[in-house]
């Protein structure tokens, strides 16, 4: 597999769904035979992976959210761990 | 503690099935709980589950298609914001019935194999010919744009061609495939000297399975579940005992996990009668073994059992007659000569007990 690079253009897999849990009060993504729980960073950055934007593009984003510039790699190691899992894909 | 609640409901819609397959994870006796919930009734289930904290829905039987109605089901459950997940055998999968079900919302859908090679999946099957349908199903449900899970349960006779179903599993372009070894409850262990494999056939499939993992890695999620019976540790079942599953069954019952009504004794609650949350959070069934208090020793003073929960309570009841005592695949557990036993006998060349109603009412 590719490096995903400033470039990349991450999108959620078809068959996973992100959703806001009422009970819980917590963001969930929801996967075929499981639940992750989410942080807020990962939630941020999966509603910002519409196979559109790049990586470069969802950093600047939440950069100026949370006005930090040092959030480049926490957003390329949460996108890697769930391509692994084929949870999202990269259109490059 | 808090009580947990649940976050995953596994609608078990009917016992009925058009196949027979000797591991079933139906109770033995399915045939003596022939009552099913109607439409209405699975919806309000759904309504109540939803309320609880539960996240997802999986549908399963028997075979969930031989009931019509599975559409207007998934419909309420994806109207509920539910993630819903079709588990069928696929022989009675057609392209009409599959359009309802993408438009009903339906999230992910999950075909049943039973082994690459045609005849040996049609003699596992009970000698019901399906292989072939459960191949077009497979495409129709790639084809539909749904994702495609892949399920396929290991055992003795086909563990040696895991490579084979791999390589099948690729071929139907399979976003998911489930190696689940047969874990030996219900129908599984009345066949078990037949289908539990040898200690070389285990070790092989995991070698197999991982370098799959790693070469398909981003393209194919490989789950392989391990054979308890191989391990040191039990494994850690349903995440404890209603911490995180509950199950309905085809009349009604609700059970901790699929295979719990063989534990006698044990009494369950009908969503006829109660509701979910009721069930959930009171009833004497999901009580009797949530959180650690109910454990025996050598549980107890394990640093483990907050990972294994002392493993399976339905292994547990089966082997040793007290669903109280630690599952015996633990090394550590008083009653692990059970498995070491088994596993010497394993290898018989009896004939198979296929999953049919009339066995069940002779065996039950």
């Amino acid at each position: 597999m590719a490096e995903i690079t400033d470039n990349s253009r991450p999108r959620l897999a078809g068959k996973t769904r992100l959703k806001w849990d009422a009970v819980r009060e917590k963001p969930l993504l929801l996967v075929p035979e499981g639940v992750l729980v989410l942080n807020q960073t990962a939630h941020d950055v999966l509603t910002l992976c519409d196979g559109g934007r790049t990586v470069g593009e969802i950093v600047e984003i939440l950069g100026a959210r949370y006005a930090s510039d040092a959030i480049g790699g926490d957003v390329k190691e949460i996108l890697e761990t769930l391509r692994q899992k084929t949870f999202v894909t990269i259109d490059d | 503690m808090e009580t947990p609640r649940p976050f995953s409901l596994l609608c078990e819609l009917t016992y009925r099935c058009p196949l027979q397959c000797p591991y079933c994870s139906n109770p033995v006796g399915f045939a003596r709980h022939a009552g099913e919930l109607e439409t209405a009734e699975w919806q309000r289930v759904l309504s109540e589950a939803a309320a609880l904290g539960i996240v997802q829905a999986h549908f399963s039987g028997g075979e969930p298609l031989v009931r019509s109605d599975v559409p207007a089901i998934v419909r309420h459950a994806s109207s509920l914001g539910l993630y819903t997940n079709l588990s069928t055998g696929g022989t009675l999968l057609t392209e009409k019935l599959a359009t309802e079900l993408r438009n009903a919302g339906l999230d992910s859908l999950q075909v049943s194999v039973q082994d690459a090679d045609p005849e040996q999946s049609d003699r596992m099957a009970g000698g019901v010919p399906s292989f072939q349908k459960k191949i077009e199903a497979a495409r129709l449900v790639k084809k539909m744009g749904f994702s495609l899970t892949l399920n396929v349960v290991l055992q003795r006779q086909n563990i040696g061609r895991i490579g084979a179903i791999i390589a099948l599993a690729e071929e139907l372009g399979a976003e998911r495939l489930e190696l689940a070894n047969t874990q030996f409850n219900g129908w599984a262990f009345k066949n078990r000297a037949v289908l539990l494999p040898a200690r070389a056939q285990v070790e092989n499939a995991a070698a197999v399975a991982r370098a799959a993992q790693e070469r398909l890695k981003g393209r194919m999620e490989i789950l392989y579940v391990r054979p308890d019976y191989f391990e040191p540790f039990p494994k850690a079942c349903l995440h404890g005992w209603g911490r995180v599953f509950m199950t309905v069954a085809a009349d009604g019952a609700v059970l901790p996990c699929q295979t719990a009504r063989e534990i006698r004794g044990l009494n369950f609650a009908s969503a006829l009668h109660g509701s979910l949350k009721e069930i959930w959070f009171e009833s004497e069934a999901f009580r009797r073994f949530r959180g650690t208090d109910w454990m025996p020793e050598p549980c107890r003073s394990c640093p483990r059992k907050e990972t294994d929960f002392g493993g399976c309570r339905c292994q547990a009841f089966l082997l040793t007659g007290h669903a109280t005592l630690t599952d015996p695949a633990c090394s550590l557990a008083p009653g692990h000569h059970l498995i070491t036993e088994a596993l010497a006998e394993a290898g018989s060349d009896e004939a198979l007990i296929y999953r049919t109603a009339r066995t069940s009412l002779e065996l039950s």
